[in-house]
């Protein structure tokens, strides 16, 4: 018998209202998801296929008006969401750090919140800094206002991973980034997920960035689970959409190939 | 002559303690007491749209009310109040001076403090609050560690901005008998001393900036992190509530209260009496300025001491009687009503202050006009002044009953250019007020009133109930009964409209003391 997920969802639905006269929004659409113990995966998907609202309903950002969503094993309704969210990392999409406290305090956040010694926070707060390569005498103490887009999102990774959570839930982790800090910084994370035994779920646009990363891909449209699998599995899906997302990266690849010399020499 | 040398000042310093110490104890009372209100409102009603609507919209119908108004209408209510919370519970409290100017600067400082709570609240990042969400914190802890200090800078704004109006708004307690800075400028105003009223300006400006430059570096301290800042300003701010605190604890308690009403000759009457009580060993201070409907309750309810008030003011105003009786029936009358509430009529000192027609010596003694009667006939080709009141007064119904008078017109002037324009011959008559030192100075004549028209304005002393078997007080004051005529007093309040060292009221009333003193 396969080990029960780690996060479970059973026939989600959400729906929003609209505002004053706009029509209800379906934001997710009976979707029905398992991500396993250790596992890494990423939910792709245009703007606006609800993405975001189905990593929320995990941790109870917001909360789901049908199906069942579970977490270790629990049905989320039956935690207190403040505990829920204290043991899940959250990255958020616009990065989400709080501008009046410093990288250290933000970092050291949720730790404090759950009543861990100062000492031991500060400890912590340095062992992050060391894990998302940034260095921890000339960056503790700033604001972040201070430091450069990409330092802010190794800041906001660092205090997902701050609490030690089992699950680490990303929300464009690495958007506004340029290719190579980006790249980088995937890398990176992805020998943290290994290294530290996490459960990762990861929203990206970027289907490259998806397969390069993830051990398998979700793919969403309209609300709706279009398809779920390992890149290798998403290739065979009779979806148009699914298989358009899937050629893209490799037409790229062929066309930047015909483009440019090999080996970069002229 | 250097400006500052002029003697006035250095009776403004001497003042200042009291004043300042007075003035910055209410404000802060009051600011204190706004803001223990008005935050945990203002973060109530952030999310409740109905709510912040409702409180923003009071709190801007109260800042439209002018700062005079809402301290006056402090008064009749908490009067009111402490009525019933005597008759109810059994005991009541002072509705004069600290209480309703607490209470009405307070109402006075809660919009900027709302509004900009509530601003900087709603501007705080919908983005922040969903990350404080989400590390787990619980909306208190997302309200006291993200929301509050990042609304701080906006709060503090208006803070600030409440800070300052309170202060200078508190230079308007002083008619209901909360001494202030404003003591300055309503003296100033009355006695045309520019001194004080320059003086008094100047200190409630200084003390505004001074206050809103330490609250705007606990500000700076409190944002940047730095501790050193932040204290700073809060020792800045306890030091000056301490220093403003201890001169006035360290006088003594038991000292008697002179009041005084908002025009000249109140104010060297009250000094001339408090010269009297210090003469006899008697520690003594006055409240001046005090509205003329404060006054009286303040007397009754024991917060002054003492004051001079006028027989027909109080049989027309306080008693609303609206027959005239002859002046020995209508003292008589009104000692024994006062007598009924405990209060002690002393006795009169000599003077009417009364309206009167008056006209230049002069002529009058051309045409031969000595008495009202003798005007009738002169009328049709006269014209006559008064203040904006008094043309429909009791007392001009009356005077028209009794002579006729049908003048050719009627003006309506400021008091202050009446009596020059009588004595240029712009107008004939004006109906001027009988100790008025411009009478002496323009060398004008009162007309007589053969048909006791013009109900009787004696002067007379007040005691308040809590000091009515106090002989001590007594035979301080009784030098000053029937002592005070009204050729000395007219001269009195001349010297005190002057523009000199010499007009201060304390002055004036050590030259009246040696004048009537001698007789
Ligand atoms: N709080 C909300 N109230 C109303 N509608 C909402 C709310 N949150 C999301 N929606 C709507 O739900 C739909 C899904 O939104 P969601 O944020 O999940 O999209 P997404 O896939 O994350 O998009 P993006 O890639 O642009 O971030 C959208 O149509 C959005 O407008
Ligand atoms: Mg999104």
């Amino acid at each position: 018998m396969p080990a029960p997920p780690l996060i479970g969802y059973t026939h989600v639905g959400k729906t929003f209202d609209g505002g004053r006269d706009a029509a209800r929004v379906v934001a997710v659409d009976d979707v029905s998801l398992d991500v396993a113990e250790g596992e890494f995966l990423a939910i792709v998907g245009g703007s606006g296929s609800g993405k975001t609202t189905l990593l929320r309903l995990a941790n109870r950002l917001i909360e789901a008006d049908g199906g069942s969503i579970t977490v270790e094993g629990e049905d989320v309704r039956n935690v207190d969401p403040i505990l829920l969210r204290r043991r899940i990392g959250y990255v958020f999409q616009s990065g989400g750090l709080f501008p009046h406290i410093s990288v250290a305090g933000n970092i050291g956040v949720t730790p404090k919140l759950l009543g861990w010694p100062a000492a031991e926070v500060a400890t912590r707060v340095d062992e992050l800094l060391d894990l998302v390569r940034l260095d921890g005498a000339q960056y503790r103490d700033r604001l972040p206002h201070e430091l450069s887009g990409g330092q802010r999102q190794r800041v906001g990774v660092a205090r997902a991973l701050a609490a030690k959570p089992r699950i680490v839930l990303m929300d464009e982790p690495f958007g506004a980034l340029d290719p190579l800090t980006r790249d980088a910084l995937g890398d990176d994370f992805r020998d943290l997920h290994r290294k530290l035994g996490l459960t990762t779920v990861m929203i990206t646009h970027d289907m490259t960035e998806a397969i390069l990363l993830a051990d398998r891909v979700a793919v969403m449209r309209g609300g709706k689970l279009l398809a779920q699998g390992t890149p290798a599995e998403l290739t065979g899906s009779s979806d148009a959409y699914v298989g358009e997302l899937l050629r893209t990266p490799r037409r790229q690849a062929e066309r930047l190939g015909a483009l440019l010399p090999r080996d970069g020499a002229a | 002559m250097n400006l500052f040398s002029d003697p006035r000042w250095s009776e403004a310093v001497a003042h200042l303690p009291d004043y300042l110490g007075n003035h910055v104890r209410v404000s802060v009372t009051a600011l204190a007491l706004g803001l223990a209100v008005s935050l945990p409102l203002a973060i109530i009603a952030r999310n409740r749209a109905v709510l912040r609507g409702a409180l923003l919209g009071l709190a801007s119908i109260v800042q439209t009310v002018p700062g005079l108004a809402l301290l006056a209408l402090f008064y009749p209510l908490l009067l009111a109040l402490a009525a019933l919370s005597l008759s109810w519970f059994g005991f009541g409290f002072s509705a004069f001076g600290f209480l309703p100017a607490v209470l009405a600067l307070a109402l006075y400082s809660m919009l900027p403090v709302l509004r900009n709570t509530i601003t900087g609240l709603q501007g705080v990042d919908a983005a922040i609050l969903e990350a404080a969400q989400g590390v787990g914190m619980t909306p208190q802890q997302s309200l006291f560690t993200v929301e509050l200090p990042l609304a701080l800078p906006v709060m503090m704004a208006g803070i600030r901005t409440a800070a300052v109006w309170v202060i200078g708004t508190a230079t308007l307690s002083t008619p209901i008998g909360q001494t202030s800075l404003g003591n300055y400028i309503f003296a100033g105003l009355q006695t045309q001393n520019w001194v004080f009223v320059l003086f008094g300006c100047l200190a409630a400006a200084v003390l505004a900036l001074a206050v809103d430059q330490l609250l705007a570096l606990i500000e700076n301290g409190l944002r940047n992190r730095s501790r050193i800042r932040a204290a700073i300003g809060g020792v800045g701010i306890a030091a000056l509530v301490a220093a403003t605190l201890v001169p006035t604890m360290s006088r003594s308690a038991s000292s008697y209260i002179v009041g005084a009403k908002t025009f000249t000759e109140q104010y060297v009457l009250s000094a001339l009496i408090a010269q009297r009580l210090q003469a006899a060993g008697l520690s003594a201070s006055s409240r001046e300025g005090l509205g003329s409907n404060v006054i009286f309750d303040a007397l009754v309810s024991g917060d002054i001491d003492v004051y001079v008030d006028y027989s027909g003011t109080l049989w027309a105003n306080q008693f609303h009687h609206s027959d005239i009786k002859p002046r020995e029936v209508l003292l008589a009358e009104l000692k024994a009503t006062l007598a009924r509430q405990n209060i002690t009529l002393l006795g009169e000192l000599g003077f009417e202050n009364a309206y009167a027609l008056v006209m230049p010596r002069r002529r009058a003694e051309q045409l031969g006009i000595r008495s009202i009667a003798d005007l009738a006939s002169r009328a049709p080709s006269m014209s006559i002044a008064a203040d904006y009141e008094f043309f429909s007064r009791p007392e001009w119904a009356g005077i028209k009953q009794a002579y006729g008078l049908p003048f050719r017109t009627q003006r309506q002037m400021q008091p202050d250019f009446m009596y020059a324009a009588v004595a240029s011959g712009e107008v004939d008559v004006i109906a001027g007020y009988t100790s008025d030192g411009l009478i002496a100075k323009y060398d004008l004549v009162v007309l007589e009133d053969p048909r006791h028209a013009i109900p009787p304005y004696d002067a007379i002393m007040l005691i308040a109930p809590k000091r009515a078997s106090d002989s001590v007080l007594r035979e301080a004051l009784q030098p000053l009964l029937g002592r005070i005529n009204i050729a000395a007093m007219r001269e009195a309040n001349l010297r005190a409209a002057g523009g000199d060292g010499a007009s201060s009221p304390d002055a004036v009333a050590r030259w009246l003391w040696d004048k009537i003193g001698k007789r």
